[in-house]
């Protein structure tokens, strides 16, 4: 029996210490100073927004732990001593580990902005930052929001659910371009104007100001415009929470180095879920996967791994989701946001405006690559299938009947989308 | 700048937020019900006729006012915003007022039905029942009851709050589809079929003419007045008894077998119907732990074994007394209920019982062996009562605590306090029944989009059976739940397309879908693991 600690309950630390205790029955030590239960972090905004309360976040009952004899602990963890094998706890309390895990995630970027440590001024990530927000609300006229990407807009999103005016600041010519093609970008763009929310492109922060009691009371952009607010979001991505491991002798990048095998350089010390950085990316992903998914998979494998079976780091397709406002979107394979030499793409958008796909397959070998779905619910059973098999992209449109997830009675808008694809790449062009 | 909104308030962005379309709805729609507390005690209107036509359709005209302001004034999706921080669907005041005067009017309805207005003894109703004579004579050539009043009122709340239901989800069409059934069979099957069926057929006995409702939902289906009532109801009448029996053990297990409990539940179902419309903003107050799944088991089942148990014997009784009306005699009863009980757990036991735990394979045996000796005891010692009880005062205590105090009482009367599917979850024994079949027998699951969950808990949370949806969808399985409705909100409010209902071949319907959790797995180690 072995003495594993994790530091961090999120998806990956919980999934790892889940997975280990279904197959062993070794010591595990769960250590997080966020909260003293793990909950889902996608879900806070639901919890702002009124849908859910708290509680709802939490997967498992309050009880789960000790009737599967998992110790948590509620404290953050100052310093590493690999040598001696301990952890210093902010208490002074000092743990020893035969494994350590580090899966502490990641925290909101902050790029050196004049004001970013403001009251007032928040990401969207850790539960403080809900107690943040919750505590500025009441009394806000205007929240900005910096960052186009996936948090910003659920920060968005949460703020018009109370009623309270946002500006959003997009640094990029269209939201989240570096990701979304033009079409379903634009389309994003849309949606969100017709939130009433103000939405500002190619605009960035230049600082935040302050009033007489160090609260933000507006910014200024990069246009020299200053909007007065008294919230400010910043939602310009994530980057590794590894603060503490500094002078700790255990490999850093931008994250905490790990091979296949998701172990660090030192022995007996592993790294998963955002915080671990892979020493290459794997295909086509980055070295760093912030994604809640990736965190998951990352800590299925370890958990083989720590129970005897050696496993690599392996993920299959890539696979991702997300909720623009009202806008569904999944994706499939990869789908670049600007074409590869090799990818040719076919884009549909329905008359609505609220739909789409997007499917890029290889120009010769007419081979599926990926598709972006947009308000259409797609298998991914199906797309998994289709990816292994190297089927072509002929085959996907035959068969979008199959690969549809919509619940019953949905419009089905397969023939249309048929139409298009023949219209636009059958017959003209040959293999 | 122009599209974006604005906050001109000086305190605070959290002011009322009524706008005036809103207070119109709300103006309209408490007139009309005011017009009916004014006729609760017992103000004779001039024009009876008139004032309940402006009544019932004040309170309609006030919802779709209300509801087109609140819901169309934004883009089409989940609007759910708030629902934690309001006083009615968080358990506030509001909540509790209605609760109380719901409970309470239950209460009068099932037990005091004089204190509003019902004439007993030859006297002339007054009150609001009085009030609804006029248009009772109109439907069923009668003059109203209690139940009528009821049934009106019941009526209207599934025909107004199912139509804030549709433009709420006005974005999802199977939302759509099943909110217009519920209403279609409320308004046809349940309200103005059987009232035109009773003018149309004075003179002869009542019998219920609700086609839809059946045993053991209806529990007094074979109860001995109702069945005098359909044995000298003419062809109506029998029609009815052969189609009640034809639900039960025909067109019921095939239409469950094919689509799942919820054709009927969330579908047909008058207490469906008001669950989902009037209910619908209580759903998410459904307690979803593990502890009350516990209770839930338990207490629908023993609603069911006593509902059971009640029949037999109400028939026992029924055929040893009128020997004379019946197709079978007691003894072709009592052996086949005998030979039903024990081929039916015998086929279960041996073909699904790796289906079911092993508690409750315990728990069905031990029960039916319990059911069949005291038959046989009480029969072969030649006993009138069979079950050692009286069939009467049987009867009498099932009406009184699952018919009326618990369907009712607390099942519509604590809707802003526990959930809109209190009496569906805890007690309906035709749910219990739909249940098993559904876990055992059906093609019916909601299917888990692969590795797409990201455990937020919106399925769980607006689940309204207090099913843990989120534990199968996290871990890619189905779910294959006897207590599952099949209402589809689950799926509605998913934000990453994750659940489906649907209906497809039984085998594979309960799966756990490691490989598609996302890592690349061998596939045939996997397989062989499972084996």
């Amino acid at each position: 029996m072995e003495n594993i600690v994790i530091i961090g309950n999120g998806i990956s630390g919980v999934t790892l210490a889940r997975h280990i205790r279904k197959q062993s029955n070794h010591k595990i030590t769960i250590i997080s100073s966020e909260t003293e239960f793990f909950f889902s972090r996608t879900a806070l905004m639901y919890v702002f927004m009124g849908h859910m309360k708290f509680e709802h976040t939490q997967p498992y009952e309050n009880d789960f732990w000790k009737k599967n004899n998992i110790n948590l602990i509620n404290a953050s963890v100052e310093h590493v001593n690999t040598k001696e094998k301990a952890l210093i706890l902010n208490d002074d309390t000092v743990i020893v580990y035969d494994k350590l895990v580090i899966a502490t995630g990641s925290k909101p970027n902050k790029f050196g902005w004049q004001g970013q440590d403001l009251k007032g001024v928040t990401g969207l990530y850790h539960k403080q930052d809900l107690e943040t927000l919750e505590a500025f609300s009441p009394t806000c006229k205007r929240a900005v929001i910096v960052g186009g990407g996936l948090i910003g807009i659920e920060l968005a999103e949460m703020l018009r659910s109370r009623n309270i005016p946002v500006t959003f600041l997009v640094r990029e010519k269209s939201f989240w371009d570096a990701v979304l093609p033009f079409g379903e970008s634009q389309m994003i763009n849309r949606h969100i104007l017709e939130h009433h929310i103000d939405l500002r492109l190619e605009t960035g922060l230049l600082k935040i100001l302050s009033d007489e009691n160090g609260n933000a009371r507006a910014v200024v952009t990069d246009k020299n415009e200053t909007i007065e607010c008294q919230i400010v979001g910043l939602t310009a991505g994530v980057s590794p929470n590894i603060d503490f491991l500094k002078n700790s002798g255990i490999e850093l990048g931008r994250g905490v180095k790990v091979n296949r095998f998701l172990e660090t350089n030192i022995k007996n010390i592993y790294a998963i879920g955002d915080c671990a950085e892979q020493y290459e990316g794997i295909g086509l992903r980055r070295p760093i996967e912030a994604v809640w998914y990736t965190g998951r998979m990352m800590a299925e494998a370890l958990a083989q791994t720590l129970t005897g079976n050696p496993t690599q780091y392996n993920p299959g397709h890539w696979f991702n989701s997300a909720k623009f406002l009202d806008i569904e979107y999944q994706t499939y394979g990869w789908v670049w946001a600007h074409k590869k030499d090799y990818e040719e793409q076919f884009y549909w958008e329905h008359s609505s405006g609220k739909k789409a796909i997007r499917i890029s397959f290889h120009k010769e070998t007419r081979v599926f690559l990926g598709i972006n779905t947009f308000g259409i619910r797609m298998r991914h059973e199906f797309f998994d299938k289709v990816l292994t098999e190297n089927q072509s992209v002929d085959y996907v449109i035959h068969h979008l009947a199959e690969a549809n997830f919509d619940p019953e009675f949905f419009t089905s808008h397969k023939k249309e989308i048929q139409e298009q694809f023949v219209k636009q790449f059958v017959g003209l062009k040959t293999v | 700048m122009s599209k974006s909104a604005q906050n001109i308030s000086i305190a605070s962005h959290q002011n009322n937020g009524l706008n005036t379309l809103q207070k119109l709805g709300l103006a309209i729609g408490f007139i009309g019900l005011f017009i009916l507390i004014v006729a609760f005690y017992n103000v004779s209107f001039p024009n009876k006729n008139l004032w309940l036509s402006i009544s019932i359709t004040s309170i309609l005209a006030g919802i779709v006012v209300y509801a087109r302001s609140t819901y169309l004034s934004r883009p089409e999706g989940i609007s759910n915003n708030g629902l934690f921080h309001k006083s009615l669907t968080n358990k506030g005041v509001l909540a509790w007022i209605i609760g109380v005067l719901l409970t309470s009017f239950y209460v009068a309805l099932y037990w005091f039905p004089k204190y509003l207005g019902l004439g007993e003894n030859g006297n002339a109703n007054s009150g609001i029942v009085g009030f609804f004579d006029p248009l009772s004579l109109v439907l069923n050539g009668k003059i109203a009851s209690q139940w009528f009043v009821y049934g009106t009122l019941y009526t209207v709340a599934i025909l107004g709050l199912g139509y804030k239901f549709i433009l709420k989800y006005r974005h999802n069409k199977y939302q759509l589809v099943r909110t217009i059934s519920v209403m279609f069979f409320q308004l046809g099957f349940a309200f103005l079929i059987p009232e035109i069926l009773e003018k149309l057929n004075p003179g002869k006995e009542y019998f219920a003419k609700d086609l839809k409702n059946m045993w053991p939902l209806n529990y007094y289906f074979f109860n001995d007045w109702h069945l005098k009532g359909l044995l000298n109801g003419g062809n109506l009448g029998m029609f009815m008894l052969v189609f009640g029996i034809a639900m039960i053990f025909i067109i019921s297990p095939i239409l469950t077998y094919f689509y799942g409990k919820r054709w009927y539940c969330s579908w047909v179902c008058g207490c469906g119907g008001l669950a989902e419309t009037a209910g619908d903003s209580f759903r998410h107050l459904s307690n979803s732990t593990q502890k009350v799944w516990k209770i839930e088991r338990w207490m629908i089942h023993s609603v069911l074994v006593f509902s059971f148990v009640m029949t037999i014997a109400v028939i026992f009784t029924f055929l040893s007394n009128n020997p004379e009306m019946s197709f079978i005699t007691k003894d072709q009863f009592i052996y086949g209920i005998v030979a039903f009980l024990v081929v039916f757990t015998g086929a279960l036991y041996l073909f699904k019982r790796n289906d079911l735990d092993t508690d409750a394979q315990f728990t069905m045996i031990t029960l039916v062996a319990i059911i069949i000796i005291s038959i046989m005891i009480n029969f072969f010692s030649g006993s009138q009562n069979i079950l050692f009880i009286d069939s009467n005062s049987l009867r009498e205590w099932y009406g009184f605590a699952i018919g009326s105090a618990f369907s009712g009482v607390i099942g519509v009367g604590f809707y802003p306090l526990l959930g809109n599917r209190v009496w569906c979850r805890f007690g309906c024994p035709m749910a219990a029944i739909l249940g098993l079949q559904q876990r055992l027998f059906s093609r019916f699951r909601i299917t888990t989009n692969g590795g797409q969950c990201i455990s937020c808990g919106n399925c769980t949370t607006h689940c309204e059976m207090g099913i843990d949806v989120r534990s199968y969808a996290q871990k890619g399985e189905n779910i294959v739940r006897s207590s599952c409705v099949g209402c589809g909100i689950c799926s509605a409010v998913c934000p990453r397309g994750v659940l489906k209902l649907e209906n497809d071949a039984e085998e594979g319907r309960i799966n756990a879908n490691e490989i598609l959790l996302g890592n690349d797995v061998n596939l045939m180690d996997l397989i062989n693991n499972q084996k």
